[in-house]
C-alpha cells in the first residue's frame, strides 16, 4: 500500500468554550490544519469527519466551502476520530485522492454521561437500579486489576499528578494549573479507588488533520510525518467491557491487545521502537491497565515505572505528553485524533515546554471506548 | 419483603429460595439476563447458582441522573461483580458490607433486598460463616 502523512494538523482548544458549537470548533481545527500544511480548502479531495454528540461534520461545507467533495460522517463513539483517520488514510493509499482530511469534534452537557439502556440494547431495570455509570466500570476494572498485580493508590494519584504537570506546557490542555499528590488522592472520591481528580471530564473541542500521498509531500515540501499503521477493532469474546450486567467467566481477551497488535505488525516495529506513547486515560486506572494492554510493560511492573518517572516527558516511555484525557478533557469525537495531534507535534519536535528530549522518531497513540473498541495509529518520522 | 415489587419480571426466580434467571445458550454458554427479543431464540432459562466468589467492586459515592430510579436522599451504595462458578460473572448491588470489608474471592450469597420504598432488586452480600 502507499506511504500516507500527515502535513497538517490543527486543534482548537478543549475545555469549555461557551458561545462556539462543537462543529464551528472543529472548522476552527480545519481552517488552522490547513494554514499549518499550506493548502487551501479546494485542494482537499476528500474528508471523514464526526461527533458523538454535536451533530455531522459535513455540514462544514457551509462555512469551509461547496467545492463538492465527498464528505463521509463518522459515528463510531469514542473511535469516531480514529475511524475518520483510517478511512481518510484508506482513501490516500487507494488513489482516490492525494489530500485528505480527518476531524473529529464535541461539545458534551456538564457531569459523567447518562447513557440509556435502550441504546444499548439493555433492559430498564440496569440504568433504573444504578449500575449502568461509566465511571464504575473503569472503578471496578482498575480495582480487580490492583489487587491481582499489587497496584497502589499512591500509583493511581501519581499518574493524575503527572498529567497535570505536563497539561501546564499544553496549549490546547483545559487543566494548566499542576496538582500536588496528596491533593489527588484526598480529593472526593467518586467511585472507589478513583478520586475526582483521576478521572477526566467531558468536554468540548476539536482536532483535524490533513493527509497526503507520499507524490504530494514532495511537491509541497511539507514537514511530514508517515502514518506507519492505523488499527481499529471492537472487542473479542470473554472482554470485560462498560455497561456489562455480566461477563463471560473465561475473561480475558481485549480490543486493545488486539489492535495494539495489529498496529505493530502493519509498522514492523514493536513497543521497545517507540519514544513517545499517547494512552487512553479517561482516568488514572486505565492507563496503568493500557500501558500493559498495549506491550509496553508486564502487568504489576507500572508501580515501579511510575516510581520511578519512566513516563515522564523525560523518561524512557513519555506517556500522555500533553496530560491526555486528564488534562485535556474528553470531547469523544475528537479525543482520539487529539493523541494524534500531539503525536505530530512530538515527532515535528515543536512540544516546546513538553518536547520529548533526543529527536522522537516514532509515536504511538491508543484509544479505547464503549461498547469495547480501541483504536491505535503508529507515526513515524 | 413479600409486599415489594420486583423491580422487573423475571430477573429472579419467584421461589422461597429465589436465584438469578440466567440463560443457557445452545453453545451451553450461560448469560445473565436473560435475553430479549430475537437474541432469547434458543436460549433457556437458567436458574443461576445462590453463591459465589467476589470478582470486583466499588461504591456508588455521587448520585447518578437518570434513569437512575433510587431513593432520595441519595445514599451510596456498593455494587460489584460475583462470579457464579462455572457459569458466569454477574453485576449486582451489594448489601450488608461496608466497602472496607470486601476482599477478592471472597464468598458471597445471592439475595433480594430493597430498592425503594415499594420495589426490591437483585444483591448479594457477604456469606454468613
Amino acid at each position: 500500500m502507499e506511504d500516507v502523512y500527515i502535513i497538517g494538523a490543527g486543534i482548537h482548544p478543549f475545555g469549555r468554550t461557551d458561545g462556539r458549537s462543537g462543529r464551528d470548533q472543529g472548522v476552527f481545527a480545519v481552517r488552522q490544519a490547513m494554514a499549518d500544511a499550506a493548502i487551501e480548502w479546494t485542494d482537499v479531495g476528500c474528508a471523514y469527519g464526526g461527533s458523538a454528540a454535536a451533530g455531522s461534520a459535513d455540514i462544514m461545507v457551509n462555512e469551509l466551502g461547496l467545492t463538492g467533495l465527498p464528505f463521509i460522517n463518522v459515528s463510531n463513539g469514542c473511535a469516531t476520530g480514529g475511524s475518520a483517520l483510517a478511512s481518510a488514510r484508506n482513501a490516500v493509499a487507494a488513489g482516490e485522492c492525494d489530500i485528505a482530511m480527518a476531524v473529529g469534534f464535541d461539545k458534551h452537557p456538564r457531569g459523567a454521561f447518562n447513557a440509556k439502556p435502550r441504546d444499548y440494547g439493555l433492559p430498564e431495570w440496569y440504568g433504573q437500579t444504578g449500575m449502568m455509570l461509566t465511571t464504575q466500570f473503569f472503578a471496578l476494572k482498575i480495582q480487580r486489576y490492583m489487587q491481582l498485580y499489587g497496584i497502589t493508590r499512591e500509583t493511581l494519584g501519581r499518574v493524575a499528578e503527572k498529567a497535570f504537570r505536563n497539561g501546564v506546557h499544553a496549549d490546547h490542555a483545559w487543566r494548566r494549573s499542576p496538582v500536588d499528590l496528596e491533593t489527588i488522592l484526598n480529593s472526593p472520591m467518586v467511585n472507589d479507588p478513583l478520586t475526582k481528580y483521576m478521572f477526566c471530564a467531558p468536554a468540548e473541542g476539536a482536532v483535524a488533520l490533513i493527509l497526503a500521498s507520499g507524490k504530494k509531500v514532495r511537491e509541497l515540501g511539507a514537514d511530514a510525518v508517515k502514518i506507519a499503521s492505523v488499527a481499529v477493532r471492537t472487542r473479542p469474546p470473554g472482554s470485560f467491557e462498560v455497561f456489562a450486567p455480566s461477563v463471560d467467566i473465561d475473561n480475558g481477551g481485549k480490543p486493545t491487545i488486539l489492535a495494539s497488535k495489529a498496529a505493530f505488525e502493519l509498522a514492523g516495529i514493536g513497543p521497545e521502537d517507540i519514544s513517545v506513547a499517547q494512552l487512553q486515560d479517561t482516568e488514572s486506572g486505565a492507563e496503568i491497565m493500557h500501558m500493559a494492554e498495549n506491550g509496553f510493560c508486564k502487568d504489576g511492573d507500572q508501580e515501579q515505572w511510575l516510581r520511578e518517572g519512566r513516563t515522564e516527558v523525560t523518561g524512557k516511555l513519555p506517556v500522555n505528553t500533553d496530560g491526555g484525557c486528564l488534562a485535556c478533557g474528553e470531547p469523544i469525537g475528537a479525543s482520539g485524533l487529539r493523541q494524534v495531534y500531539e503525536n505530530t507535534v512530538q515527532l515535528r519536535g515543536r512540544g516546546g515546554g513538553r518536547q520529548v528530549p533526543g529527536g522522537p522518531k516514532a509515536a504511538y497513540s491508543h484509544v479505547y471506548g464503549a461498547p469495547g473498541l480501541s483504536g491505535v495509529c503508529i507515526l513515524e518520522r | 419483603m413479600a409486599q415489594l415489587e420486583p423491580i422487573a419480571a423475571n430477573l429472579w426466580t419467584d421461589e422461597a429460595e429465589p436465584a438469578l434467571l440466567g440463560g443457557r445458550l445452545p453453545s451451553g454458554k450461560i448469560v445473565f439476563p436473560f435475553p430479549s427479543g430475537d437474541a432469547a431464540e434458543g436460549v433457556e432459562p437458567w436458574r443461576l447458582s445462590r453463591t459465589g466468589t467476589l470478582w470486583s467492586w466499588t461504591r456508588q459515592d455521587f448520585q447518578p441522573k437518570e434513569p437512575f430510579e433510587g431513593p432520595e436522599p441519595f445514599q451510596p451504595y456498593l455494587i460489584g461483580y460475583v462470579e457464579l462458578p462455572g457459569e458466569v460473572i454477574v453485576e449486582t448491588r451489594i448489601v450488608d458490607a461496608k466497602l472496607e470489608d470486601l476482599k477478592l474471592g471472597m464468598p458471597m450469597e445471592f439475595v433480594v433486598a430493597p430498592f425503594d420504598a415499594t420495589r426490591a432488586t437483585y444483591a448479594f452480600r457477604p456469606e454468613k460463616a
